[in-house]
């Protein structure tokens, strides 16, 4: 694979940028699970550009994707998508500011047959995207709980 | 026609964050405005105070598209700094690495965000839905330039292996040869890719530009060699701001870029072909032929038949690096910090990048200024929009918008640089 490794049956990307406040949450949560060293999960950063998802996840069969989000209801607020299963209306991610993002790499992996078995999304409601260091509080008080429920999820879904 | 704004609040299919606002008053452009929201300032003062090995690493942070380009005018200019020239197979390597940059940036906006234009398409989601092979091939194509950064660069998206001076590690031939069976398929595929993108249906529009390029004495220009002009100057890169200039303008936090004495410019892939077609290879001047393009192209909606030559060039660049490869002796030079000013420019996807750097003699970095290609269109960018609505104001609203927002992806702005995020709408 020219110096490509295998993917891991198990793979959590972390989407975002860590100079942009709390848009570092998913790399941030990314480098959390690294350092937990879960057997048969690998880890990688991403900048949230569609075709590179769609590269890191070829192959892959439990995807997690981590990612901040514009607010809605209250910064730090958790949602939880099963990709696959549920239907993500095109609406859902319509201000998405990266042209082919998160949702689109998900829409054309459907469209094309390449969306893995399993894709759980996970989107935190941020406050802060300016550039900068360092989460709002907010969403800093949500990291316990999302790491707890990505663990969960990895248990549960990743045959160990 | 008579009095009406065109707005367009999220630019789609631009790299990053930016609106354009266009209002036309009494059937004339009264005024364009193309909003940046993300210069990089902030990591022009963040670098201050960091050791001058950390600036290739950080400031490929800026951008996750092209990264390369960052670390490599970053190197170039902390080698300025220090007096040193690299070993010539360590050059290569970098070219290596940029081909690989090219290939996946080029690719990505040819097949991914521009040529849903040509073809009628809202975007690249509806584009794999009709023609599904079109997009799996582009995603094939784009691959290839991520392998060349993984091996050369140590990982896909930000390398890690570019260190001022060389590399941290070298890669030995026989991991690179196996790139080259897939290269030669994306070669075939890039001129395919030119004799299609040739064939769409460009609107009847050019504009008397001011080309800005990098101008080596034998390559087609990737790093370094001098800064040359459609109007003459031709420039040493340390020289570059004496000439050029950035000016603020309160309606974008980006700066627009402005050559003293002459206005607004351009750089990228027009500028690039147009000013340096003679170090084009034969095979790609050869396609450009074919396609029936040449110098001097004044269309920005050709920027994509561009792209598709500059793409047979990268892929034909990469394949030969690889064959003539031997691993440089060293992988890297050793270097003592001295304080110092330095310059270096290279060729992003989207146009010449420079950096400049300020470095105490104990390698701590003092000040920094980077100045990305999209800053330096900017103004032209506007002046394209204001001109096409003039010309084409006619049109239905919804075509015209849509055209507009064409006129500024011509340009492949990578306007916010690596930020993103999404906005979720309860239902």
């Amino acid at each position: 694979m020219n110096g490509v490794s295998p993917p891991a049956p198990s793979l959590l990307i972390g989407v975002g940028n860590e100079f942009r406040t709390d848009d570092a949450l998913g790399i941030l949560v990314a480098r959390e699970i690294r350092r937990r060293h879960i057997p048969g999960v690998a880890v990688v950063e991403r900048s949230g550009e569609g075709t590179a998802l769609m590269e890191a996840w070829a192959g892959a069969t439990l995807i997690i994707v981590v990612d901040a989000i514009y607010p809605a209801k209250s910064p730090g607020e958790i949602h939880r998508l099963d990709a696959v299963q549920e239907e993500i209306p095109r609406g859902f991610f319509h201000y998405s500011s990266h042209s082919f993002g998160v949702a689109e790499a998900i829409a054309m992996a459907k469209q094309l047959g390449t969306l893995p078995p399993r894709l759980i999304l996970y989107g935190i409601e941020g406050k802060e995207f300016g550039e900068g260091l360092g989460l709002s509080d907010q969403v800093l008080r949500s990291i316990p709980s999302l790491i707890a429920m990505i663990e969960e999820d990895l248990h549960a879904l990743h045959a160990v | 026609m008579n009095n009406r704004v065109i707005r367009v609040d999220q630019l789609a299919r631009v790299e990053g964050e930016g609106s354009l606002i266009v209002k036309v008053s009494d059937g004339k452009v009264a005024d364009v405005k193309l909003r940046i929201f993300e210069p990089p300032r902030f990591f022009e003062a963040f670098l201050r105070g960091r050791k001058f090995t950390e600036a290739p690493d950080i400031t490929a942070r800026i951008c996750g598209i092209c990264p390369v380009a960052y670390q490599m005018s970053s190197v170039m200019a902390m080698e300025d700094a220090m007096g040193l020239t690299v070993d010539d197979g360590i050059r290569r390597l970098r070219r290596l690495l940029y081909c690989g940059e090219w290939i996946e940036s080029h690719v990505l906006h040819m097949y991914m965000l521009h040529a849903p234009d040509f073809l009628g398409y809202e975007d690249a989601l509806l584009l794999a839905k009709d023609k599904p092979e079109i997009v799996a091939n582009a995603l094939k194509m784009k691959k290839i330039g991520n392998d060349v950064m993984t091996v050369v660069g140590g990982r896909e998206i930000h390398p890690i292996n570019v260190r001022v001076g060389g590399f941290y590690r070298v890669p030995r031939k026989d991991e690179l040869l196996p790139l080259l069976e897939r290269l030669k398929w994306g070669l075939d595929q890039a001129i395919a890719t030119a004799k299609l993108v040739s064939t769409f249906d460009f609107p009847d529009f050019e504009m008397d530009y001011e080309f800005v390029s990098l101008r080596h004495p034998e390559e087609y220009p990737l790093m370094g060699g001098r800064i040359v002009t459609s109007s003459g100057l031709d420039i040493s890169i340390r020289e570059y701001e004496f000439h050029f200039e950035e000016r603020h303008v309160p309606h974008s936090n980006a700066l627009h870029g402005l050559e003293r004495g002459h206005g607004r410019y351009q750089v990228g892939p027009l500028a690039r072909f147009n000013l340096n077609f003679d170090r084009l290879s034969p095979l790609a001047r050869q396609v450009a032929s074919d396609v029936k393009i040449a110098p001097i192209v004044r269309n920005p909606f050709k920027s994509i038949i561009v792209r598709a030559i500059e793409s047979v060039y990268a892929y034909e660049q990469a394949i030969r690096i690889i064959e003539e490869y031997e691993a440089p002796p060293l992988a890297s030079h050793p270097l003592t910090p001295s304080a110092g000013i330095g310059c270096g420019a290279s060729e992003a996807p989207r146009g010449m990048l420079y950096h400049r750097y300020r470095v105490a003699d104990d390698g701590t970095i003092r000040d920094a200024k980077i100045v990305p290609p999209t800053a330096q269109n900017q103004p032209t960018i506007e002046e394209d929009v204001r001109a096409f609505v003039g010309k084409f104001g006619g049109l239905p609203r919804e075509e015209l918008t849509w055209k507009c927002e064409q006129a500024v992806r011509n340009y492949d702005p990578c306007i916010s640089c690596a930020t993103h995020f999404v906005s979720l709408e309860e239902a």
